[in-house]
């Protein structure tokens, strides 16, 4: 069967597929990105936790994100929410992990340099502490969007749709055409996200902070 | 004018400094030196708040910093640091202009005042204005966090072994800049360092701190001359070879400097100005026939006159002072002290022109000849 | 839960790491040795593991079936990047001082990296590699899919009957797995780095 075939007798299923799993990702990726934001910011303003909370945050990305999901499945039931619910808090931990990390990491000159121009607390943190750890907090968005691409396919095994449903189908009835028409679209929209939010990276970088510091 | 009073500072059980006492007058360079760990640095801080004192107070002219809001306190006092920080996502204007953004300036007097602080240090605007920190060299970025301190026109600079991260050649050339700069601005600079040759080359005068005490407040020639404590004498004579007082015998021929531009009363402007040019020096001595002293010019003078057809003669200043060459170098001294002209021209006994004698070259060779040859002399 | 879902687990894990030890650490010399074929070598690691998981194990049934020979090749292809990455960042760091040395006492190209350059580097390919294994750890759990079995078919099936137990159990098991994993070979590392 042709790609034209597949199109053809999966088209509509195939852009229904891509949309819902889309949902999902910018979704999970767009709450997980808001939680892990402001309790970076937080947790970055006692330092001294830093001992305690990178190891922890390591901890928890160990957990397989079926689990999360099979947890929320057998509380929630079989809704979307469940889903949107399981990879946001997959997605939380890289963003997390690298926005506190790039906080904490902003050289001590330029934080003293900065209370010494007299700015406050909240100017430090906003002026020269996020720009200066940008590059670490987009190397963990962009993780996360891409972890939750793979993990959103398990969505279909719980019935919830997305491009899992190709991959997960294909398997079970020994459907080549069904696998590789859900893999290769996945794949593709992985490497279309994660390439898009390079570029984004690229335009927003300030000269000053791009190649070897 | 600052003025540290009973300022203590313990950190757990240990106190770093002692009850601090210190006046420092308006446009004075002031220096804290000594060995690390002495209580400098912290002493800095406490003024503009960055860290906080324990007991006792500064006031910057009569009013207690511990009363002030500590952004505003800081965003009124210049700072600069020995990592620089200038901030490597906002580009060298915008790093310049990072105070006076915060005292809300307006757009125009901001960009003049860029203009303004970028000629000041001879960094021409189009091309360094708009040039991240990265792609300039370490002490052009010194330079730049200099005027970033400069910039909100505070009258007190705090500086943090603000050269300590540089190379030799290049720690020099800002050693003189700051040294021009301050006389020009007639800022109050308070500077942190554990180097004494740059203690000595850029102090009014030198607070010597020891394990969180003030050991000796002096003028550079008077801490060499007397040093107040062993530990003083010691930590001045790292490289020394022999000590004592030689420099009491010490006469004007001995520490004078004859590398000096002579020109004659007639000489045109425009061929004084080439001179100095060839001699790489903006300032030279007119003399008569005789050589017999007759008054200085300095390029400044020249330019500040426009046309370039007038001599010597109309152009030059007679208001300097003249010493004999078989004076004592203490009277010169005292005389650069009290006057605090900027020099004195060396007349030999019959009159001629000999020489010249500056402050910090009347510091430096005196230095040389209590502790023999240091690296930093001319 | 049974045992044999955690040897099968290991099993899979302990294979796929073998090979990615071992292809990752001629990818990386390469890399590092050849300088027209660098950007590809990266760029190809670096894209396969943007692909989600489940999409390349099924594309690798098509040719293995629902074998654990899938689920290894699946999980060697994802955890290459690290050892990749890693190796040719150690071999491209060693001190520029030590290979001119090398180069001096007459030593050929193959000879540096095999004596002096690999040695010098291997502190961070391993932890390339103690990354790779924690990696796939979690990446083992996607077998049971294609029919590899391990924890995955643990953790499916007691989603599937709704047995919360078993679920906590199984993960508690993958989550100690990579702990011990990756707390055992950070000391070796740490050792390796004191060298």
């Amino acid at each position: 069967m042709g790609v034209v075939d597949f199109l053809n007798r999966y088209g509509d299923h195939l852009m229904r597929a891509i949309f819902v799993h889309l949902q999902y990702v910018f979704i999970s990726v767009g709450a997980g990105f808001i939680i892990a934001f402001i309790a970076a910011v937080l947790l970055s303003r006692v330092p001294r936790f830093s001992k305690v909370v990178i190891p922890v945050l390591g901890i928890f990305q160990t957990v397989p994100g079926l689990v999360f999901i099979g947890v929320l499945f057998i509380y929630l039931g079989m809704k979307p929410i469940t889903v949107i619910i399981a990879l946001s808090i997959y997605a939380i931990f890289p963003i997390l992990k690298n926005t506190y990390t790039g906080i904490i990491n902003v050289d001590d000159g330029l934080i003293e340099a900065a209370r010494g121009c007299g700015m406050s607390n909240f100017q430090i943190l906003y002026k020269i502490e996020i720009p200066n750890a940008m590059s670490s907090i987009f190397s963990g968005v962009r993780m996360s969007t891409i972890y939750t691409v793979s993990w959103a396919v398990l969505a279909a095994m719980i019935g919830l749709g997305g491009l899992g449903e190709f991959i997960y189908r294909g398997i079970e009835t020994n459907n080549n055409v069904l696998i590789i028409g859900g893999a290769v679209p996945a794949a593709i929209l992985a490497m279309t996200l994660g390439y898009g939010l390079d570029l984004i990276e690229k335009k927003v970088t300030p000269r000053g902070l791009k190649g070897g510091r | 004018m600052i003025t540290y009073k009973n300022v203590c500072k313990k950190y757990d059980d240990v106190t770093v400094v002692k009850n601090l006492n210190l006046t420092v007058h308006d446009g004075e360079f002031v220096v804290f030196v000594g060995p690390s760990g002495c209580g400098k640095t912290t002493s800095l801080k406490m003024i503009n708040r960055l860290i906080e004192m324990d007991e006792g107070t500064i006031y910057i002219d009569d009013q207690d910093v511990n009363k002030i809001d500590g952004d505003q306190l800081r965003r009124g006092i210049g700072y600069v640091i020995q990592q620089i920080g200038l901030f490597p996502n906002l580009t060298i204007k915008e790093n310049i202009l990072v105070v006076p953004r915060l005292l809300k300036w307006s757009e125009e007097k901001c960009e003049a005042r860029v203009h303004e602080l970028l000629e000041l240090v001879g960094m021409p605007y189009e091309e360094n204005a708009h040039k991240y920190p990265k792609e300039m060299s370490g002490g052009q970025q010194q330079r730049i966090g200099v005027l970033r301190a400069l910039a909100g026109e505070p009258p007190i600079i705090l500086m943090d072994e603000p050269f300590g991260a540089l190379d030799p050649v290049t720690r020099e050339n800002l050693q003189d800049e700051l040294k021009i700069l301050q006389k020009k601005l007639h800022k109050t600079i308070i500077f942190v360092t554990h180097d004494m040759d740059e203690a000595i080359k850029m102090a009014d005068r030198i607070a010597f701190m020891y394990d969180g005490k003030l050991l000796q407040v002096a003028s550079p020639e008077d801490m060499l001359r007397n040093p107040a404590d062993p530990i003083i004498k010691s930590f001045m004579s790292k490289h020394v070879s022999t000590l004592e007082n030689q420099s009491l015998d010490l006469k004007c021929k001995d520490v004078m400097s004859t590398d000096i531009l002579l020109i004659t009363e007639q000489k045109k402007a425009m061929e004084i100005m080439s001179l100095m040019k060839q001699k790489e020096m903006n300032w030279a001595i007119v003399v008569d026939e005789e050589k017999t002293f007759k008054g200085t010019i300095s390029l400044q003078n020249i330019k500040k006159q426009g046309e370039l057809t007038g001599v010597a003669q109309d152009l030059m200043d007679t208001k300097a002072e003249t010493i004999l060459l078989t004076a004592d170098a203490k009277e010169a001294f005292n005389r650069l002290m009290k006057s605090r002209a900027k020099f004195l021209v060396v007349v030999s006994e019959n009159g001629k022109t000999v020489g010249i004698i500056t402050k910090s070259i009347i510091t430096e060779k005196l230095a040389n000849v209590v502790w023999g040859d240091l690296d930093w002399v001319l | 839960m049974a045992m044999r879902f955690v040897v099968q687990h290991l099993y899979l894990v302990c294979m796929a790491c073998l090979f990615t030890a071992f292809f990752g650490l001629i990818l990386g010399a390469v890399a590092y040795m050849f300088k027209w074929i660098r950007s590809f070598i990266l760029g190809v690691v670096d894209v396969l593991q943007t692909i989600p998981v489940l999409a390349l194990l099924g594309v690798i049934m098509l040719f293995f079936g629902a074998s654990s020979t899938t689920v290894i090749i699946g999980i060697v292809l994802y955890s290459l990047l690290p050892v990749v990455r890693n190796t040719y960042t150690g071999l491209e760091t060693v001190d520029p001082g030590v290979k001119e040395a090398a180069q001096g006492m007459g030593m050929n190209r193959w000879q540096r990296l095999f004596k002096i350059e690999l040695p010098l580097a291997f502190p961070m390919v391993f932890t390339g590699i103690r990354i790779a294994v924690v990696t796939s750890i979690g990446i083992a759990v996607f077998g049971a899919v294609v029919g590899g079995g391990g924890l995955g078919s643990t953790i499916n099936r007691a989603i599937l009957i709704q047995d919360m137990d078993t679920l906590m159990k199984a993960t508690l098991m993958l989550m100690a797995m990579a702990m011990v994993f990756d707390f055992g070979m950070s000391i070796i590392e740490k050792r390796l780095q004191a060298r």
